[in-house]
């Protein structure tokens, strides 16, 4: 679960990481009372979204007086702002930070990132900040620094010292250094964060650190332990079918093709979109109805699918475990006489209850189209959308 | 032999009162597993599927001599249950629950670390299918119809996507010495590697087939390891040819996020390291089939 930039400010300040003053805006009046609040001559506007690349997309600003701060503020506001990260429709600015500007001279990148390989939380910094991380690794990968973190131990001074060191960092700005890493570390740890990034990190004119932009994520498995992360969730930054999805216990990504999917299991799911495309199609979308599937959440995954415009057949495949296929046939018939179907569906059974899943889809008297086979159901699929 | 469970392989399982944990229990012991306990702390002495219940896996250990644990636990315990099979002496440990912190996985990673070899458990999961020996029992919620007994080794990560491969190979007539799902999660107790060692130390196993996903390094691990270390072929397929670039795929683990991690690059990882990549999910059995057919005609 992503937060905002200012929420992630909040969070790392209240752990010890030095960020800028600012002041959150809900709209332009409120920005330009925010900048004289705030005092001094110049402020950064930025646009709270659950993204990066916001000021390559216009979505961040250096403002010189307060009716710059509005002006600016009044065109945003309600904007769907586009970035290299999100998709065409971008995300909806509802919310405006305003912060002091800040003198800087130098700019680093830090991050803690869960690393699959060690199985630990991991250290990545460079002495150059700004660009995404992608990008530096790309044009800049030796001056990545990793540094592992023991778990039972916790971050060392010493590692920090060493990494501080290795950053090219001089005299007090080594111990703020070490008391940013271990900041960093411990709110990622006591908020079973994923992710934190500070990116920029800066030295300002006067040599001192501070968290020009923060990043977090959050495990949504932790979710339960954690109530106040869980209360920084913002549905107006994610996609409203993903989100709905989630809340009916399927798991939902929506894609750019017209071959809608309805399958158990994240592996079948994949694959089975795999399957499409070989056979000359493109999914619409990845959805697994997770085990146990009753009936009704059949129909919720059928309703799902069909919110996007773009489909035009939809595949059911399902290789039942822990699912039953009967069900899932049951649910299948419910959702063409609940849902009004217009378009082709194919539908695969396999596993648990097969010959009742199969006898309720051929004595339903739907038009349904039965395959045997993965590849089957797949080329079915793309043959009854040419059709 | 299989590996990891057998006919005579002394199974518990933490959680067998609750309703997911008695339905499988009950499955399993249909099709001939050694089911001889489970574990409810609170309900010590009773009984439940005619099965003793213990307050403590080592009660459990003590009593009934267990050496494996299927663990049923919901998401916010289930790393203690962990721990404390591993405490108890278990050699074998399957977690079937899906949704744990990662945190916990990783306290749960060092944790097994502090036991000798000779007494450390090994743990598969979580967020997995189990594992099965057709004919033989399982520990998991997989439907064991689907499985002919037979001589190759399957590790996956997806579940379904290991029934999948089960019965394409059995419609060929190819049957199934050992099922392994590790799991979709980012940190797991068995990763391939882990797997592809047993299954080529396992008599009984000729061939392993190995269905990976999008996401993390488990996949390029086992292709070294495949070609360092073993003389038995492995089949792979590599699901997620599709999947965009950053969005997560169901799993928690599924979602590319460094470079290698993607389908293609993972195929040619372990087309390089001389493993035989089914070109499409559709094509395990068959590819599994040509393998072998070559192997025998060499």
């Amino acid at each position: 679960m992503d937060i905002h930039e200012y929420q992630a400010k909040e969070i790392l300040a209240r752990f010890g990481v030095p960020v800028p003053r600012g002041g959150l805006a809900y709209s332009p009046e409120q920005a330009g009372y925010r900048a004289r609040e705030l005092g001094g001559s110049a402020w950064v506007v930025k646009a709270q979204i659950h993204s990066g690349g916001r000021g390559a997309a216009g979505g961040v600003k250096l403002c010189r007086d307060e009716h710059e701060v509005a002006a600016f503020a009044a065109t945003l506001f309600g904007k769907q702002l586009v970035t290299k990260q999100t998709d065409a429709n971008g995300k909806g600015v509802y919310r405006l930070w305003v912060e002091a500007a800040s003198d800087i001279a130098r700019e680093m990148y830090l991050g803690f990132v869960l690393d699959r390989k060690s199985e630990r939380i991991m250290i990545v910094a460079s002495a150059h900040g700004g660009m995404e991380i992608e990008e530096l690794a790309e044009t800049d990968p030796d001056s990545l620094r990793r540094m592992t973190i023991d778990p039972a131990v916790g971050l060392s001074e010493f590692q920090a010292r060493e990494l501080a060191f290795q950053l090219g960092l001089k005299g007090g700005q080594i111990a703020q250094m070490v008391n940013i890493l271990q900041a960093c570390y411990r709110a990622y740890r006591d908020l079973d964060a994923v992710m934190v990034e500070i990116n920029p990190l800066v030295i300002t004119g006067a040599g001192d650190l501070v968290a020009l932009d923060a990043k977090m994520s959050f495990d949504t498995n932790a979710l339960f332990r954690r109530p106040e992360v869980a209360e920084l969730r913002d549905r107006s930054q994610e996609d409203p079918r993903e989100s709905t999805a989630g809340d009916h216990g399927l798991a939902y990504v929506g894609l750019e093709g017209d071959i809608g999917c309805i399958i158990n299991g994240a592996g079948l799911a994949m694959a089975t979109m795999d399957m499409i495309k070989l056979a000359g199609g493109e999914p619409a979308n990845f959805l697994d109805i997770g085990g146990g599937a009753s009936p009704e959440r059949v129909v919720r995954a059928f309703r799902t699918v069909l919110a996007d415009r773009n489909v035009s057949v939809i595949l059911v495949n399902i290789f039942a475990g822990i699912n039953r296929c009967d069900w899932v046939a049951e649910g299948v018939v419910k959702a063409y006489q609940e849902v009004g179907l217009t378009i082709p569906v194919v539908v695969r059974l396999a596993g648990t209850n097969v010959e009742e899943g199969k006898r309720i889809i051929e004595t339903s008297g739907l038009p349904l189209i039965s395959a045997d086979t993965l590849a089957e159901a797949a080329a079915k699929a793309v043959a009854a959308k040419a059709a | 032999m299989a590996i990891l469970i057998t006919e005579t392989t002394k199974v518990i399982v933490q959680g067998m009162s609750g309703r997911i944990g008695a339905f499988h229990a009950a499955d399993m012991i249909k099709h001939g597993t050694n089911v001889v306990g489970g574990v409810t702390p609170g309900r010590g002495g009773e009984s439940h599927l005619d099965r003793p219940l213990f307050n403590t896996v080592r009660e459990a250990v003590a009593a009934t001599g267990a050496e494996a644990s299927l663990v049923f636990v919901p998401p916010p315990f289930a790393a203690d249950a962990i721990m404390e099979a591993a405490d108890a002496g278990i050699r074998t440990a399957v977690c079937v629950t899906d949704g744990i912190p990662s945190q916990d996985m990783m306290k749960v990673k060092r944790f097994l670390k502090r036991y000798p070899e000779e007494r450390k458990m090994r743990l598969v999961g979580p967020n997995c299918a189990g594992i099965i020996s057709p004919g033989k029992g399982f520990m998991g919620i997989m439907p064991p119809h689907i499985y002919m007994p037979g001589r190759i080794g399957i590790v996956g990560r997806s579940g379904t996507l290991g029934y999948e491969a089960a019965s394409q190979m059995k419609a060929l007539g190819i049957g199934v010495s050992t099922s392994v799902g590790i799991g979709g999660d980012p940190i797991n107790g068995s990763s391939f590697k882990d797997i592809l060692a047993l299954f080529e130390a396992d008599p009984e196993t000729d061939a392993i087939m190995m269905i990976g996903e999008i996401g993390g390094p488990q996949e390029a691990e086992a292709a070294a390891f495949a070609r360092d270390h073993m003389t038995k072929p492995v089949v792979a397929y590599i699901a997620g040819l599709s999947a965009p670039k950053g969005r997560k795929m169901g799993h928690a683990g599924a979602i590319i996020s460094a470079f290698g991690e993607s389908a293609q690059e993972k195929v040619e990882i372990l087309e390089a390291a001389g493993i035989t990549v089914a070109p499409n999910p559709s094509a395990m059995g068959e590819t599994m089939a040509r393998v072998l057919s070559k192997r025998q005609a060499a």
